[in-house]
């Protein structure tokens, strides 16, 4: 929490505006060079994290959750970890079935 | 909300329930990050279908990322991680009650959202012309038109293409063993139909390897030559349409809050520093850009 001026609201500076706008430019830039480079599986896991750094830094400077109430941040972080869940259950159930139930098919 | 007039000194944007704009102003937001909080779950139920489909069918995936533009796709990015710059810049300058500035900025971000619809409507018309579509309306074609074009401009990207050529007229002749094939003839066939297939933006399969037929599975393997169609590619587009689709539906709703925005501005509601319907447009946006990141990403850059 840095100090409140006042009573009013947190008022973001240019120049952290500025500089969140240029780290999120590099990041899109860095997401697709690294597309050139095959890292196999880590290339996706790679990307991600990548995003997950720019979506992250959105979050805290552009949308103000940094200096925001935390029950704010709370609710917005708990639908990520919700959909978090819903992905693990959907690929942990999608993982437990047979591939070929008829063998020989689909035809290829 | 009460359009009456009160002779407390009340103020005129505080409403009767609440018990100073401060505690109004955190309610208003507390209902917009559960809105938001709903917003990335609606989406969250095709991210599940996409994780669940490339975690069953990566080669679909593979295969459908070749024909979407990375380079309309990074532009798209640029655009609206600007937008969200100036949508937050936005929301300082109505804090410190910088109206000029305000409005400039909120038309700035208008614009940004009407370009990043403009680069869609031609990655959308391109697929249409292909008939890369949806399952149901998936029919892919090479649009005769604009064939010859392609051709030519592909020709030039494919720099193997020459070694290519020779090799396959060497084996069309060993196929040939006794007949007498005109060999210019060959060389003119062999040319079109090799062409065809290099073309980034077709998905005819390889002819069949008959006697006057194309290379065959040992031919010089090009790093960027597209993979045989597996089956069922066009749940790729079903994805890629129903993702990128609702996501530029909520595109044109930002254009609309953005416009309700100026309308408030032109009324002279944000004069006194009134502040909270920017802000709630500007988390909106935001979370308009966050989504697209991760599209960017799942669907344009899969290998």
């Amino acid at each position: 929490m840095t100090e409140h001026t006042e009573h009013g609201p947190h008022v973001a500076s240019l120049k952290l505006l500025v500089t969140i706008m240029i780290i999120l430019m590099i990041g899109t830039w860095l997401t697709v060079s690294v597309t050139h480079f095959d890292f196999g599986p880590f290339n996706l896991l790679i990307g991600l994290a990548i995003a997950t750094v720019k979506a992250v830094l959105v979050g805290l400077y552009f949308m103000h959750l940094r200096w925001d109430k935390p029950f704010n941040a709370f609710v917005f972080v708990s639908a990520f970890a919700f959909l978090g869940l819903f992905i693990g259950f959907a690929l942990m159930d999608t993982g437990h079935y047979q591939d070929v139930i008829i063998p020989g098919w689909p035809l290829q | 909300m009460t359009a009456q007039h009160h002779d407390d000194g009340h103020d005129p944007n505080l409403a009767h329930h609440f018990e100073s704009t401060e505690q109004q102003f955190q309610s208003a937001k507390l209902g917009m990050w559960l809105f938001l909080a709903t917003e990335i779950l609606f989406f969250g139920g095709l991210f599940v279908a996409y994780t669940v489909y490339r975690g069953n069918h990566p080669e679909v995936f593979v295969f459908g990322a070749h024909f979407l533009d990375t380079a309309l796709g990074a532009l798209n990015t640029v655009v609206l991680i600007f937008s969200s710059f100036t949508i937050a810049w936005a929301v300082r300058a109505a804090q410190l009650k910088q109206i000029k500035l305000l409005k400039w900025l909120i038309i700035a971000t208008m614009l940004c959202a009407f370009a990043f619809l403009g680069v869609k409507y031609v990655e959308y018309s391109a697929k249409w012309k292909h008939g890369l579509l949806w399952a149901g309306s998936y029919d892919p074609h090479v649009d005769h038109e604009e064939a010859f074009e392609v051709i030519e401009h592909e020709a030039e990207i494919h720099a193997p293409g020459g070694d290519f050529e020779i090799a396959e007229i060497d084996e069309v002749q060993h196929v040939a063993e006794g007949e007498i094939v005109e060999p210019v003839a060959v060389a003119v066939e062999v040319d079109t139909a090799s062409a065809v297939v290099d073309s980034d933006r077709s998905t005819i399969a390889p002819a069949a390897q008959g006697p006057a037929g194309l290379a065959g599975p040992d031919s010089p393997a090009d790093p960027d030559a597209i993979p045989v169609e597996p089956g069922n590619a066009k749940i790729f587009f079903s994805i890629y349409f129903l993702m990128t689709g609702l996501h530029g539906i909520h595109v044109l709703g930002g254009i609309a809050a953005m416009l309700w925005l100026l309308n408030s501005l032109r009324r002279g509601d944000f004069d006194g520093g009134h502040y909270t319907r920017v802000d709630m447009v500007a988390l909106y946006w935001h979370v308009v850009d966050i989504i697209w990141i991760y599209l960017f990403l799942l669907l344009y850059l899969i290998d």
